[in-house]
């Protein structure tokens, strides 16, 4: 850990409440320990912000989800929407002047409020997940029509689409028979090994 | 040339023509492809959405599989292309997680073949000359916005291929089939991928914007090499038109395609069969000259 980390996670230290809510001061260690960003670096310029592409949609801008981690308002920040609505099109990563990449801070997030079992302010994005990752640890791929009418069934969104969807069918957009890989055992044992639980 | 072929699942599915378009033209051009013998799914946003390890991990055991075969890889789709270039930077870090990713697999990944993506050896000034001296019917005439999208070039840092600002090889693979790249700057942002499915909401605006900047630009059609890019592009266009009251009728086609259409090659016009835009508009005004067809237009 560089200097500046060890001042500045003293300073977070000192009891602040921020937000209205208790912080964590160690947030920041753990998203690091995750995806290797140190928030710590970020000083607020807003160039993320400024090219982000999904911030119209977000509750908190890329740079202030950056500073609140700094902070240590572990709560807001992974009980928002904002973190799972990052497309994770890398454009904050390739304009930092830190050369630090938001998108990862944001699946680092996202990662850690899976583990502490924080209900998702996005279901119909995170169960978009599930389905699709569900799809790849039973066949090794995914079968597209299937994850997509589990998604839709699962998110309750069964409508959503339909004449889109008929129109795939007819083009012959949809194959009909899932393709499944012989070295099935292994796919088992890699998401056994790493999966976030 | 000879590469370890890494398809993806959207290749075999939603995305069959790119992947149909890919195998003719490599074909015709003399890039021998060896499809990597039970690949596995790549993992996409989902895996990296939810863990980091399991994102390195599942594009791992292909990888593995290609070091088997001794070929470096080559992926079409970007998504893919992205997801094994970033787990060939982690594996390559030889750290604890490197280690503990290798111990599960049969095929271990020590490093030794590489990825790139299938625009990258396709646009080599070598393989850009031979694909111009096998055009038969030059694409003269026909405006293209080259769109890249995010992740065929960002984050710089790990994958390294061409200019994450304003990328050139689409651009310069039309070039080369006689279109006409124009000039535009929404060439890199991104449509919105697999919110598609979660939020169309999003998908609706970030992707009308790229159509209206494409639109804007004068381009008859766009040139992607994605099957997220494609699918929210071309079939949402109509549903995105109607929204903000703007008849785009820009025909999305996979850059292979089109390589196909100018090589003259036997299946080059059934791709299209599976696009939601009408082509043809745009496809007649190849061989015109841009007053010729102004003029009809009129």
């Amino acid at each position: 850990m560089s200097q500046l980390s060890k001042e500045a996670n003293e300073a977070v230290k000192s009891d602040i409440v921020v937000f209205g809510s208790e912080t964590n001061p160690s947030f920041y260690t753990e998203v690091q320990e995750i995806c290797g960003e140190n928030a710590l670096q970020c000083y607020q310029c807003g160039e993320c912000t400024a090219g982000c592409p999904a911030a119209f949609a977000m509750e908190l801008s890329p740079n202030k989800v950056m500073r609140m981690v700094q902070l240590g308002c572990e709560k807001e920040v992974l009980e928002s929407a904002t973190i799972w609505l990052c497309a994770g099109c890398e454009t904050c990563a390739t304009r930092c002047p830190k050369g630090l990449s938001v998108a990862k801070v944001m699946d680092a997030c996202r990662e850690i409020a899976g583990k502490k079992g924080i209900k998702s302010s996005e279901p119909g994005v995170s169960a978009f997940h599930e389905v699709f990752l569900a799809g790849v640890r039973q066949n090794g791929r995914v079968f597209e029509p299937l994850m997509i009418a589990l998604h839709k069934v699962k998110s309750r969104n069964l409508f959503q689409d339909v004449p889109l969807g008929m129109k795939m069918f007819a083009k012959g957009k949809l194959p009909l028979v899932p393709s499944r890989i012989k070295g099935l055992e292994e796919v088992k044992k890699i998401f056994k090994k790493t999966a976030a639980k | 040339m000879k590469f370890a072929y890494f398809p993806g699942c959207s290749l075999h599915s939603t995305a069959k023509e790119f992947g149909d378009s890919t195998v003719a033209v490599c074909k015709a051009l003399g890039v021998e492809l060896q499809e990597i013998p039970d690949w596995s799914c790549c993992g996409a946003t989902s895996a990296h959405a939810t863990s980091h390890e399991l994102a390195v991990a599942l594009p791992a055991r292909s990888l593995g599989l290609a070091e088997k075969i001794g070929l470096d890889v080559v992926a079409p789709c970007a998504a893919c292309y992205n997801r094994l270039k970033s787990a060939e930077a982690a594996m390559k870090d030889k750290g604890e997680l490197a280690e503990k990713i290798n111990s599960t697999l049969s095929d271990k990944y020590t490093g030794a073949i590489s990825v790139r993506p299938l625009i990258d050896p396709l646009s080599t000034p070598e393989i850009l000359e031979r694909l111009a001296s096998f055009t038969r019917k030059p694409l003269s005439g026909l405006k293209v916005a080259a769109y890249y999208g995010c992740l065929l070039v960002r984050p710089p840092k790990v994958l390294g291929f061409d200019d994450p600002e304003d990328p050139q090889s689409i651009d310069n693979i039309l070039r080369a089939i006689g279109a006409e790249p124009v000039e535009w700057y929404y060439k890199n942002e991104c449509c919105g991928a697999s919110f598609s499915l979660t939020r169309v909401d999003m998908v609706h605006k970030m992707t009308h914007d790229v159509l209206l900047r494409a639109k804007k630009s004068g381009a008859d059609a766009i040139a992607c090499a994605c099957p997220l890019c494609q699918a929210n592009l071309d079939m949402r266009q109509e549903e995105i038109g109607k929204k903000y009251g703007t008849d785009f009728g820009l025909p999305v086609f996979y850059i292979t395609e089109l390589m196909a259409l100018a090589m003259d090659l036997p299946e080059a016009r059934q791709y299209w069969s599976k696009h939601m835009v009408d082509v043809q508009p745009a496809l007649a005004k190849i061989g015109k000259a841009p007053v010729q067809a102004a003029a009809e237009e009129a």
